[in-house]
C-alpha cells in the first residue's frame, strides 16, 4: 500500500486543517469545556461554509448525494476533524453533516421513503439500539428483548442501554430476538417509532463524557408493524455485524485525531516550560514520552488508513477494522496521559482540552466493541472457527 | 440513585451563598411556593462554581425569587440537561426562566 498523499488528498486536508484551526478552535474559547455543541448561529454559518467546500454528508454514499470522497482520504479527514477539544465525540460540532444510520441505505424502497431520505433531508433524527443490559459484546446471545408476532405487527418486550440519542430521536433501529432458539439466526432487525405507546427512555446514563450522554430504553407492548421490519425476519445479526465493521474506522481516526493535537500540544509545552534551569524538551524524561507519542501516533494511523485502503478496494477488512480500532483506541489514551504528563498541574485542569480528552479517551477502549472484544475478532479470523 | 433533584432547599440570601463551595455542578432557583423557576449549571468557564452563580442569581433575583438547590457534579451538562427533561416529564413545559431552550433539541424521558 502506498501511504502516500495524492495532490488531490494533501490538498483536502490542509483545507479541513484551516477549518478546523481558524473557525472551529476560537469558537470553542468561548464555550463551556465541555460542550458538544456550537450556538445556532455559528453552525448555520459553518455548515454553509463546508456546503460551499463541497465536503458536507462526508459518508453519504454518492448515489444518495454525498460528495463521493473515497474512504482513504475520509479517514484522513477525519483525523483532521478531530483536533480540537470536542473534536473525539462531537468533530467540528457536526458541522460537516451526517450520514445517517449506514442499515438504512440496505431499506426498502418505502422504508427509505419514510426514514432514510428524511434523515438525509434533516427533517428526522434515529438511534441505533443494540445493546442490552444483559450486554453488548456478544449481541447475538445477550438480546434478550423479544419481538412476538400479532397479525400484521410484531410486538416488542424489553430494554436497551448505552443508547445514544434516542430521547432527541423520531426512530430508531432496534434489534430483538423473534426465534429464541435460534442464537444469532434469531435476531431481527426493526425500525421503531419513538412517539408510538410502550416506547421509554426510562433515564439519562451518566458516564465521563458530560456531553453526548446515553440513555437507558424501556419498550412496554411496543407495536411495530411488518412493513418496519429492515431486512429479513431472523437476519438481523449480519446488519448489526457490518454496522459494527464499518464504524471501527473513523471511530480509529477520531482517536488519531486527538492524539495528533495532545502532541502538538506537549511539544509545544515542553520547549517553552523550565525547570531547573532549562527546557523540560532538554529533558531525556521528556524526550521519550514525546517520541513514544510518536510510535503510538504513527502506528495507528497507519493501520488505520490500511484499514480504510482495503475497505475501498472491496476487500474484506474486518481484522484490519478490528486492529486500529484496538490500536488506536490504545495509543490515544497513552499519548494523552502522557501529554497530561507533561503538562504538570496544568494537564489536569479544564483551562487545556486534556482532561476531557483523558475522560472521553477512556470510553473509546470500550465503546464499538472493547479491545478484548476487537482481539476476539482478529484471532477468530487468524486461527478460524466460531467463538465458544 | 434518584435522578430527580431532591436536596433540601436553601434561602438565596448572602449567607447561604458564601457557604458554597466553589465546584461545578447544577441548581434549581425557586420561588417560594417551591416552583421552579430556573435549572442551571455551574460549567467549567464559571469562576468559583456553584458560588459564583448564586451570587450572580442573588444579585439580579430583585426580590424573587427566594429558594435555591444545588448539586455538585462533574457531569453538569448532562445532568443539566436530564433535570430539564424531567421537568417537562412532571410538569409539561420548561421553568419560566428556560423558555429560549429550544425543546425541539431537547430529549425526553418517560421516567418511572
Amino acid at each position: 500500500m502506498d501511504l502516500t498523499l495524492t495532490d488531490e488528498q494533501r490538498l483536502i486536508v490542509d483545507q479541513v486543517r484551516r477549518f478546523v484551526r481558524e473557525e472551529i478552535v476560537p469558537l470553542e474559547a468561548h464555550l463551556d469545556p465541555d460542550a458538544s455543541e456550537l450556538p445556532r448561529e455559528h453552525r448555520e454559518r459553518l455548515t454553509d461554509k463546508v456546503k460551499a467546500m463541497g465536503f458536507y454528508g462526508l459518508d453519504i454514499p454518492p448515489e444518495f448525494g454525498g460528495p463521493g470522497i473515497d474512504l482513504v482520504t475520509r479517514t484522513l479527514m477525519a483525523i483532521e476533524m478531530a483536533q480540537h477539544r470536542a473534536g473525539l465525540y462531537a468533530p467540528c460540532y457536526g458541522v460537516f453533516g451526517g450520514a445517517g444510520l449506514a442499515q438504512l441505505y440496505e431499506a426498502n424502497e418505502d422504508q427509505k421513503q419514510r426514514y432514510l431520505y428524511p434523515t438525509l433531508r434533516g427533517e428526522k433524527r434515529g438511534f441505533f439500539g443494540l445493546t442490552e443490559p444483559s450486554g453488548g459484546s456478544d449481541p447475538a446471545r445477550a438480546i434478550q428483548t423479544k419481538a412476538v408476532r400479532e397479525g400484521k405487527d410484531w410486538v416488542l418486550n424489553g430494554a436497551k442501554i448505552f443508547i445514544s440519542n434516542a430521547d432527541k430521536a423520531d426512530y430508531g433501529i432496534v434489534f430483538a430476538r423473534t426465534d429464541t432458539s435460534a442464537g444469532r439466526g434469531g435476531i431481527t432487525c426493526f425500525i421503531v417509532d419513538t412517539d408510538m405507546p410502550g416506547f421509554h427512555v426510562r433515564r439519562v446514563v451518566h458516564t465521563l463524557r458530560s456531553t453526548h450522554y446515553a440513555t437507558e430504553l424501556q419498550f412496554e407492548n411496543l407495536r411495530v408493524p411488518e412493513a418496519n421490519v429492515l431486512g429479513q425476519v431472523n437476519k438481523g445479526f449480519a446488519i448489526a455485524n457490518d454496522r459494527l465493521s464499518r464504524q471501527r474506522i473513523p471511530y480509529a481516526a477520531g482517536c488519531i485525531g486527538v492524539a495528533v493535537k495532545a502532541q502538538e500540544l506537549a511539544i509545544e509545552y515542553c520547549k517553552l516550560r523550565e525547570t531547573f534551569g532549562a527546557p523540560l524538551s532538554t529533558r531525556q524524561a521528556i524526550q521519550w514520552m514525546i517520541v513514544d507519542n510518536e510510535i503510538d501516533i504513527r502506528t495507528a494511523t497507519w493501520l488505520t488508513l490500511a484499514a480504510a485502503d482495503k475497505a475501498e478496494r472491496g476487500e474484506p477488512f474486518r481484522t484490519e477494522a478490528a486492529m486500529c480500532k484496538l490500536v488506536a483506541s490504545e495509543a490515544g489514551g497513552r499519548v494523552v496521559d502522557r501529554a497530561m504528563q507533561i503538562h504538570g498541574g496544568y494537564g489536569m485542569t479544564k483551562d487545556l482540552p486534556l482532561e476531557r480528552w483523558y475522560r472521553e479517551m477512556r470510553i473509546r477502549r470500550v465503546g464499538e466493541g472493547p479491545s478484548e472484544v476487537q482481539r476476539l475478532i482478529m484471532a477468530r479470523d487468524l486461527i478460524g472457527g466460531a467463538f465458544h | 440513585m434518584a435522578i430527580r433533584l431532591e436536596k433540601a432547599w436553601l434561602a438565596l440570601d448572602a449567607a447561604s451563598v458564601r457557604e458554597l463551595p466553589g465546584q461545578l455542578g447544577v441548581y434549581q432557583i425557586a420561588e417560594a411556593d417551591g416552583t421552579i423557576v430556573y435549572i442551571g449549571y455551574a460549567g467549567g468557564r464559571s469562576l468559583f462554581g456553584l458560588r459564583s452563580e448564586m451570587a450572580r442569581w442573588l444579585e439580579r433575583r430583585e426580590g424573587k425569587p427566594t429558594r435555591f438547590r444545588y448539586e455538585v457534579n462533574m457531569q453538569y451538562i448532562s445532568r443539566h440537561q436530564e433535570l430539564l427533561m424531567l421537568h417537562v416529564a412532571d410538569h409539561g413545559a420548561l421553568p419560566a426562566g428556560n423558555a429560549d431552550i429550544d425543546q425541539r433539541k431537547l430529549g425526553r424521558l418517560s421516567p418511572i
